[in-house]
């Protein structure tokens, strides 16, 4: 049972019959193995088996029509065909696809800026001895605490053509903004609210960051006389950079797979101007007629764009001596 | 290397003339610019949960009025209507349902595998890391369809279990992930101690390292629960009858084609966010330590 003397087996076995590999490796690392098996077996059930069962509905022309499904307690089997490549062919020859591919990555990107930017701000100005420090950094994070779809509500609440935004707005000599009806603005109105409830984190995150950096190494620059300026760029951002490495990476992949505020911020007749891909494929198979087999080439494409991103991603901060 | 630069850049004579200033040192005028930007940060922060608020204790029928009004007749009848007349008591039942039970299978599945990882250089290391890794990065986009016509098939469709079943596969890698960050940080020294003294793996995972890990699993599961708490796109795909709906579909019954029940929408909102950030403001800050430091600990 113990597996201390996970290696002494083998050294009892005659030379001329030495257990193989894999027998030598079930020795050492059995217990390693049953700790993991829960996880692994779980995950290859519902994850791994979905994910092929996913990968594989992509190359058929599946949909509401001719899966597999349960009538009256009668079972009625599939009958969707094999197509090949066609979706892929389909989809990828489809401006939809480019011009929401270009909005998701427009929303990406400009999301996590704005995250990171103002996190980061906020960050350096809570890393200094305050007044009522703890008091703001526990009220700037109750954005992050505020469930997404109940702040999507209160965000549409302040934003109707009277709400509260346009009511200060005209008040101080501002135009009224369609915000929820244009949707252009309603796109601008979901970027605000992804912006709005996406800083927290990056706040808190960096926040530790900085709090990481042993305070010598400020001590020792102002003794050879580095202006303030001097001192963050010498000695906060280089000790900043493997936190920023991850929560860039986790937070361009949340903001990614954001669903909850696009689809909730948006009427179903404004949502196909707005989606983003997550959003589209999953308007493809649970709005309207259930295209089964094109949301799943959708999942497909957001998954391999995902991880090429992340690979690149990790390439990249590999290049510049990360030990990541 | 960082000091060498600064001398460096010292060195040229530009730095010196400026004027210095210690990192301790702010002038009054520098203080209240920062007091100025928090306040301002602070008012784009807590006015949207304010102002819903300040709506759900207005009429429901006058909850938008064409002219800005921060009063009108405040009462809570919002609440009362939404906790007697509509099913949101039902709902929150539901969601504290499905919320717990993923949080309790995701932990219980996935705490000796973060141990595992943490701990044991075992074949496959590498890869169970890097899976936890990608599944976090799985789009429900993907998942979702599969799952809906594999749960059809079941019968698992409608049903809180089912929705539980889907939630684990974001909770048991997310949980397993963050569980190893926290065992990262538990000395290897009290693992070796308890082998010496003669107990097995597992007796040092559930003797030892499991009850010093117990902050980092509070936060661990308090964080999967808020997640499966605040979950839209399963739950909205899922879930059709009334009785079984989730607070994030169930809310959603409140916003018509044409008409927003604004009043019932922000009392049922207020109802919804008060557990959500009482449990989030304790636990926040040991949570980022948890979501980060699996990434840099590889």
């Amino acid at each position: 049972m113990s597996a201390i003397t996970a290696d002494s087996p083998s050294a009892q076995v005659p030379e001329s019959k030495k257990p193989g590999l894999l027998k030598r490796s079930w020795d050492k690392y059995w217990y390693a193995w049953a700790f993991i098996a829960p996880v692994v077996i779980v995950m290859v059930v519902i994850i791994l088996w979905p994910l092929i069962q996913g990968i594989f509905l992509s190359f058929t022309d599946a949909s509401e029509k001719n899966v597999a499904k349960v009538i009256g307690g009668r079972e009625i089997p599939a009958t969707y065909d094999i197509v090949g490549l066609k979706n892929y062919v389909d989809v990828l020859t489809s401006s939809t696809f480019w011009i929401i591919f270009a909005r998701t990555v427009v929303w990406t990107v400009v999301n996590v800026f704005f995250h990171f930017t103002l996190g980061m701000i906020l960050a350096i100005v809570l890393n200094r001895a305050l007044t009522g420090r703890a008091l703001y950094r526990a009220l700037l994070i109750v954005p992050w605490a505020v469930p997404a779809f109940v702040s999507t509500y209160m965000w549409r609440l302040m934003l109707t053509d009277t709400g509260l935004v346009n009511s200060i707005f005209t008040g101080i000599g501002l135009p009224s903004v369609p915000w929820l009806s244009d949707t252009n603005w309603l796109f601008i109105s979901c970027i605000l609210v992804n912006i709005w409830l996406g800083v927290p984190f990056m706040m808190v995150a960096l926040l530790g960051g900085l709090q990481s950096i042993p305070n010598e190494l400020y001590e020792a620059a102002e003794v050879d006389g580095a202006t303030p300026w001097q001192r963050f760029k010498y000695v906060t951002v280089p000790g900043l950079r493997t936190v920023a490495a991850t929560v860039i990476l986790l937070g361009s992949i949340w903001t990614f797979n954001m669903f909850a505020i696009i689809y909730l911020m948006a009427s179903q007749g404004q949502r196909n101007d707005i989606a983003t891909l997550p959003v589209y494929a999953y308007d493809k198979a649970f709005t309207g007629i259930r295209q089964y087999a094109i949301s799943s080439t959708y999942g497909v494409l957001i998954l391999s764009i995902l991880l090429v991103f992340a690979v690149f991603y990790k390439r990249a901060l590999a290049k510049q001596g990360e030990v990541w | 290397m960082a000091s060498e630069a600064v001398v460096q850049e010292v060195a040229t004579g530009e730095a010196s003339t400026k004027k210095f200033r210690r990192r301790d040192q702010r002038s009054p005028l520098a203080s209240f610019a920062l007091h100025f930007g928090l306040f301002i940060a602070l008012i784009w922060s807590l006015v949207p949960p304010i102002w819903a608020l300040l709506t759900s204790l207005k009429p429901n029928d006058q909850a938008i009025t064409t002219e800005l009004k921060v009063f009108v007749e405040p009462s809570l009848n919002n609440y009362t209507y939404v906790l007697t007349e509509t099913d949101l008591p039902r709902w929150f039942l539901n969601s504290v349902i499905v919320a717990a039970g993923t949080m309790v299978i995701g932990l219980f599945l996935s705490a000796t595998a973060g141990y595992a990882v943490s701990r044991f250089r075992f074949p496959g290391h590498k890869s169970l890391m890097w899976s936890f890794l990608i599944t976090q990065m799985f789009p429900m986009a993907i998942l979702i369809v599969p799952i809906y016509n594999i749960f059809a098939r079941l019968g698992l469709l409608n049903n809180l279990w089912g929705l539980v079943i889907a939630y684990c596969t974001t909770a048991v890698p997310f949980c397993a992930w963050m569980l190893k960050g926290y065992f990262d940080t538990i000395p290897i020294e009290i693992d070796e101690a308890g082998r010496i003294d003669g107990l097995t793996p597992f007796g040092t995972f559930y003797r030892l390292v499991l009850p010093l890990a117990r902050p980092g699993l509070a936060v661990t599961a308090f964080y999967t629960f808020l997640t499966a708490w605040g979950e839209v796109a399963y739950a909205t795909a899922f879930l059709t009858s009334d009785a079984k709906k989730t607070l994030a579909v169930g809310l959603q019954t409140f916003v018509g084609q044409f008409k927003t029940e604004w009043g019932y929408l922000t009392a049922a909102g207020i109802l919804v966010t008060i557990p959500a950030v009482i449990v989030f403001l304790l636990v926040q800050r040991n949570l980022v330590a948890g979501l980060t430091a699996g990434g840099t600990k590889g």
